[in-house]
């Protein structure tokens, strides 16, 4: 079994689907980031058999987790301070979500303009709907980059 | 500044004001003759639509003021590549406000964002046409009277109709409306509408022949069987005639039902129904000109005393 210490300040994200972590990293754009990251793959999990967990060293303020809600609910954020878990944060929907999904209706505008960001908006928070924010077509898994 | 994407866009009370303003530009013309003098309005159409550019362009002129644009993206630097972005900005320098319809959906939102003049949607692919939905509030509202308590029968393809969608999200913020959606079941009114009048308690039925129910109807909507909307020539055939509205089904409605409809209409009414007082689609137009005067100059901030 591999070992990785343990950060002093920062995120470590838990139950991230096995294989899904690289995806989760780009997405928080952790790689524009000056932080040391641990990327952990299918590390063996009771629940799950196997999961991903990737350990964030910054400062606890710099990152905007709620996109992760949209990604996947499962995911554990522990907010980690002086070494110890000081929190479990609760992922909240995001109002919106720029170039995560991409719009797949052919009528949209964006799939002539190369340019333009893939913008959805929650547009029902209680079915957890987004729609694109030019065509209004309702996001699908299967959207997603 | 302000756009217009949607016809949501404006509360109840805003449209209220927008048509009390058409209103009194109906019945005084003259008085608005110059408000826009020095105004222009560019009407940018990605793709064709005669009526609805050049009731764009009647009601600018109607205003004292002038027009430029294009009427098909092969006219315009579009068809070079360049982006919708970019032509709003350029357009922003030639013009006060402009109008514009394209074929992909979203189009004049992207050019609203980076617009320095007020874009208005007008019609973008299968989508929105907001000023079609304020012209048919309007003419309810003028002809009708009032905007709530009645049965409105919707008609023909509910299911592409992106007008009869707009009107219905338009027509459920006022009270005492029941819908009787009227279609062949291969063009029923898509789910989610059906799903969002369940949940809101709005009273609708859904009808497969329209003389079963045109005599329960104060108003009726009647739309177009649109061949573009097909993937293939035989369903658009076999469809098209399925609702006709002649004299003979006039004759069963209500003496004071009105026929309203977005137009152009292609067989679905008969000829032989336009001169019942009953049927007030030509009037319709008219009143798309009036409340694009009322738009235009809303949206300009442009107040004539």
């Amino acid at each position: 079994m591999l070992n990785v210490g343990k950060i002093e300040e920062g995120f470590v994200l838990d139950h991230i689907e096995a294989g899904k972590s690289l995806s989760i990293y780009h997405h928080l754009q952790l790689d524009k980031l000056d932080c040391t990251v641990a990327i952990i793959k299918n590390a063996r999990s009771k629940i799950m058999g196997k999961k991903d967990i990737l350990k964030v060293e910054c400062d606890i303020d710099t990152l905007d987790l709620d996109v992760l809600a949209f990604i996947d609910h499962n995911i554990t954020v522990n907010v980690i301070k002086d070494g110890e878990i000081v929190d479990k944060k609760e992922l909240v929907l995001p109002k919106e979500i720029k170039n995560i999904i991409k719009c797949k209706n052919p009528r949209c505008i964006t799939s002539i303009e190369q340019e333009l960001p893939h913008i959805f908006v929650l547009a029902d928070e209680e079915k957890e709907v987004y729609r694109c924010k030019y065509c209004e077509e309702k996001a699908s898994d299967s959207a997603k980059w | 500044m302000r756009h217009l994407m949607n016809p949501l866009d404006f509360t109840t009370e805003e449209l209220d004001t927008l048509f009390d303003l058409a209103d009194d530009i109906a019945a005084n013309p003259a008085k608005y003759a110059h408000a826009c003098d020095g105004r222009k309005l560019a009407t940018c159409f990605y793709e064709p639509s005669t009526r609805t550019r050049l009731s764009f362009e009647a009601a600018m002129l109607n205003l004292g003021g002038q027009v430029l644009g294009f009427s098909d993206a092969g006219s315009s630097s579009a068809s070079k590549g360049e982006s919708v972005s970019d032509t709003i900005r350029i357009i922003s320098c030639y013009a006060d406000i402009c109008a514009m319809r394209h074929p992909k959906e979203g189009a004049p939102m992207v050019a609203a964002s980076r617009s320095g003049i007020p874009v208005i949607n007008a019609g973008d692919g299968g989508h929105q046409h907001p000023t079609q939905t304020l012209t048919d509030l309007l003419t309810i509202r003028a002809l009708k009277g009032r905007l709530g308590d009645f049965t409105i029968g919707l008609c023909g393809d509910l299911k592409f109709g992106r007008t009869v969608h707009s009107l219905i999200n338009a027509l459920i913020r006022y009270p005492g409306i029941r819908f009787l959606f009227i279609s062949p079941p291969e063009l029923k009114v898509p789910d989610y509408i059906i799903d969002m009048l369940s949940e809101k308690g709005i009273e609708y039925e859904e009808v497969i022949r329209l003389e079963d129910c045109i005599g329960q109807l104060d108003l009726l909507y009647m739309t177009r069987v649109q061949r573009e909307r097909f993937f293939n020539e035989e369903d658009y055939v076999r469809l098209k005639d399925f609702y006709i509205l002649n004299k003979e089904k006039m004759s069963l409605a209500k003496d004071d039902m009105l026929v309203l409809h977005p137009l152009p209409r292609v067989n679905e009414i008969s000829v032989e129904v336009d001169d019942d007082p009953r049927a007030v689609y030509f009037k319709q137009a008219q009143y798309g000109v009036y409340v694009r005067m009322a738009l235009i100059l809303t949206l300009l901030e442009i107040t004539v005393s």
